[in-house]
């Protein structure tokens, strides 16, 4: 794999990671800890002669993108934990409506105004199910500087492929972190570049709703003849309002099978010594950089630790950490909220004896503190 | 020849789910004769709209449309348009979508000038949920949520609209669909934001608890509280206190257009040109 060494922020490299994959238009609206990836797209989007807009609001940011992801391109927005609560209605029409779009949510201390300049992984929960109603959202987490790249790389060709918004999760600490970071390069992204499915067959038979049972819709751009119709209504084949009962039934079936039964296309996790780990630490984020740190002095000391770090998720790897819950003694869970994914982690595995090692001060987790609490397990 | 509607309209979704009499029906067909008459090709077409019984106007007519969210029309419309600045974008919405939850979008809009259509149909209520006070309802009319009446001082969509900065503003009603007709097809040829009040009725809900229970007594009472701008200016402010003036409010051809001006922060970008200064504007502040 071709490589480029570049310098430069979490923030800043998924702006860049956008451009390169093809986005072209970017909506948001202020906020802390997000706002450099706004400020990134108002240089890149106009000189590759796209738009960046600053609206009025953030439910105004997220609408005006999903307007661009009707009209065709690939776009983005970026926020942090009270701008995700405010988009949760209108990312409930882009799932509803099958609108590819990315959200970058650069995670703070919640809830409500919480702590705005500091580190959390308080919205792990909120990713899942921001919007009501039934539908499988897809996760991402950056776990470092490359990752902030490639995973938002990675949501705009997930987000086509399954035609629905993409989260990709950064955290304070991993966003405003400034360092050296090795990138594929521009070509080799572009290549990598798998676009949204189209229908090129008479506008008479295109049906954009009407597909396999656990395919996504298949939807043209806007102004080619094909005129069709989005709404957040239960809808048909065309995408009109109805309520017929199997329709609605199959319609909200879809939503969740088009994701559930293709996870193996989105699952992403890395492991670090866990083959012959007797204490498996479970961490993502920046929370798995301490991890790593820690599982080095562990195994310095003789401890055999090992890292478990799902990068996806939301749909989580439930089979992996089964398997490993099955066969590994300990296990215990660290990240900066008050056991959001240890839930998930209790739920997959079918054990209650899931350690926690959680953090909501709005400070980092130090590997100093993840080795004391492995040693007192 | 009577006019043909057949090529604009989704006949398999016809009936509408309009009550019998709603003036939506009419404002839809004035709107599709201005498209006609404009000889815009269907397909150069996006109309979208929020969620009330306006927001089912996007689903009965052949165009790229779009049923959007409560009151974020004009949000969704900004992407698109900016998308494909040389297409029609045009937002129905009702005057609670316009005007309650989605005001600050209806601001925004007017504000940047970018050129939509906003057809804003305004029957004083909450139509679909039942006779809910609106941001237009009259002080002291009966509604569902103020059955003691209504006491919330109301909008004046079009000195919104003119204040908040857009470079067409109208009004109309549904009375007179030839002027209807003719204030659309302006409003479509305008570059900039267009808003237009287009004044309906809702005898079922408004009208009902407020003795103008059929859509004649309630066309009626928009009759009353309508006079032509010219003739609204000659009236004292006693007389101007409960009339609407009709007509074109506001027509500014000169104001920049926001997809016009981000092309130039495109060349800025490009290296086409200069950044963009205080220089280029007359009105700096």
């Amino acid at each position: 794999m071709a490589t480029r060494e570049v310098i430069s922020t979490g923030n800043e490299l998924s702006a860049l990671a956008a451009r390169d994959a093809g986005c072209r238009f970017f909506g948001g609206y202020p906020i802390t800890p997000s706002s450099e990836v706004m400020h990134e797209m108002s240089d890149l989007m106009p000189a590759v002669g796209g738009t960046c807009i600053q609206m009025e609001d953030e439910i105004a940011g997220v609408a005006a993108a999903i307007g661009a992801g009707m009209a065709g391109v690939r776009t983005m927005t970026a926020t942090s934990g009270p701008g995700i609560s405010l988009k949760a209605e209108n990312l409930g029409l882009a799932q509803m409506a099958e609108v590819p779009l990315v959200v970058v949510n650069v995670m703070r201390g919640g809830p409500s105004t919480g702590l705005p300049t500091r580190v959390s992984q308080g919205d792990v929960a909120q990713a899942k199910n921001p919007s009501h109603g039934d539908y499988k959202s897809i996760t991402l987490c950056a776990g470092s500087l490359a990752e902030c790249y490639t995973e938002t790389v990675r949501a705009f060709n997930l987000a086509d492929r399954f035609m629905q918004p993409v989260f990709v999760l950064l955290d304070e600490t991993i966003g405003h972190m400034h360092g050296k970071a090795m990138l594929p390069t521009e070509e080799e992204v572009a290549n990598g570049i798998v676009p949204r499915k189209s229908f090129d067959g008479a506008p008479e038979d295109y049906r954009p709703y009407e597909c396999e049972h656990d395919q996504p819709a298949v939807l043209n751009p806007m102004f080619k003849g094909y005129r069709y119709h989005f709404t957040g209504l239960h809808h048909d084949a065309k995408g009109f309002p109805t309520e017929e009962i199997e329709t609605c039934r199959k319609l909200i079936q879809r939503l969740e099978d088009k994701v559930e039964l293709h996870k193996d296309e989105i699952e992403y996790n890395e492991e670090f010594f866990v083959d012959d780990a007797e204490i498996l630490i479970i961490a993502y984020g920046s929370v798995s950089l301490a991890a790593k740190e820690a599982i080095r002095h562990l195994r310095a000391e003789g401890i055999k630790a090992g890292l478990f770090r799902p990068i996806t998720l939301w749909p989580s790897p439930q089979d992996r950490m089964r398997e490993l819950g099955a066969k590994i003694p300990k296990v215990l869970v660290v990240e900066l909220n008050i056991g959001q994914y240890r839930d998930e982690v209790q739920r997959s595995t079918g054990r209650l004896d899931i350690d926690g090692l959680f953090k909501v001060n709005g400070r980092p987790i130090s590997p100093y503190e993840i080795v004391s609490k492995v040693k007192e397990l | 020849m009577a006019f043909n509607y057949d090529k604009y309209l989704r006949l398999e979704k016809m009936p509408t789910l309009w009550c019998w009499g709603c003036g939506d029906g009419v404002i839809l067909k004035a709107f599709v004769r201005a498209i006609d008459k404009l000889g815009i090709n269907k397909d150069d077409v996006c109309v979208v709209s929020g969620i009330g019984c306006s927001g089912r106007f996007s689903s009965y007519v052949d165009f790229n449309t779009v049923h959007t969210t409560h009151g974020r029309t004009v949000a969704f419309a900004t992407g698109i348009k900016l998308v494909h600045p040389d297409k029609y974008v045009i937002c129905v919405a009702g005057d609670g979508d316009a005007l309650a939850i989605g005001g600050n979008h209806t601001i925004h809009g007017c504000r940047r000038n970018i050129d939509i259509t906003m057809i804003i149909i305004n029957n004083f209520i909450y139509g679909l949920t039942n006779s809910q006070t609106s941001p237009t309802t009259p002080k002291g009319m009966w509604t569902v949520s103020q059955k003691a009446g209504n006491i919330d001082p109301t909008f004046d969509t079009c000195n919104l609209a003119i204040a908040a900065g857009a470079s067409f503003v109208a009004r109309e009603s549904m009375l007179d669909a030839k002027k209807l007709e003719k204030v659309f097809i302006k409003a479509i040829e305008h570059r900039g934001f267009a808003c237009l009040d287009v004044l309906s009725n809702c005898h079922i809900n408004l009208g009902r608890k407020n003795k103008m229970a059929s859509a004649m007594e309630n066309l009626e009472w928009i009759d009353r509280i309508t006079t032509p701008k010219k003739k609204y200016d000659a009236l004292s402010p006693e007389e101007q206190l409960n009339m609407f003036p009709t007509g074109i409010l506001k027509e500014d051809t000169t104001a920049d257009e926001y997809c016009d001006m981000y092309a130039e922060i495109i060349k800025v970008h490009q290296g086409q040109r200069k950044t963009i200064s205080q220089d280029d504007f007359a009105k700096k502040i």
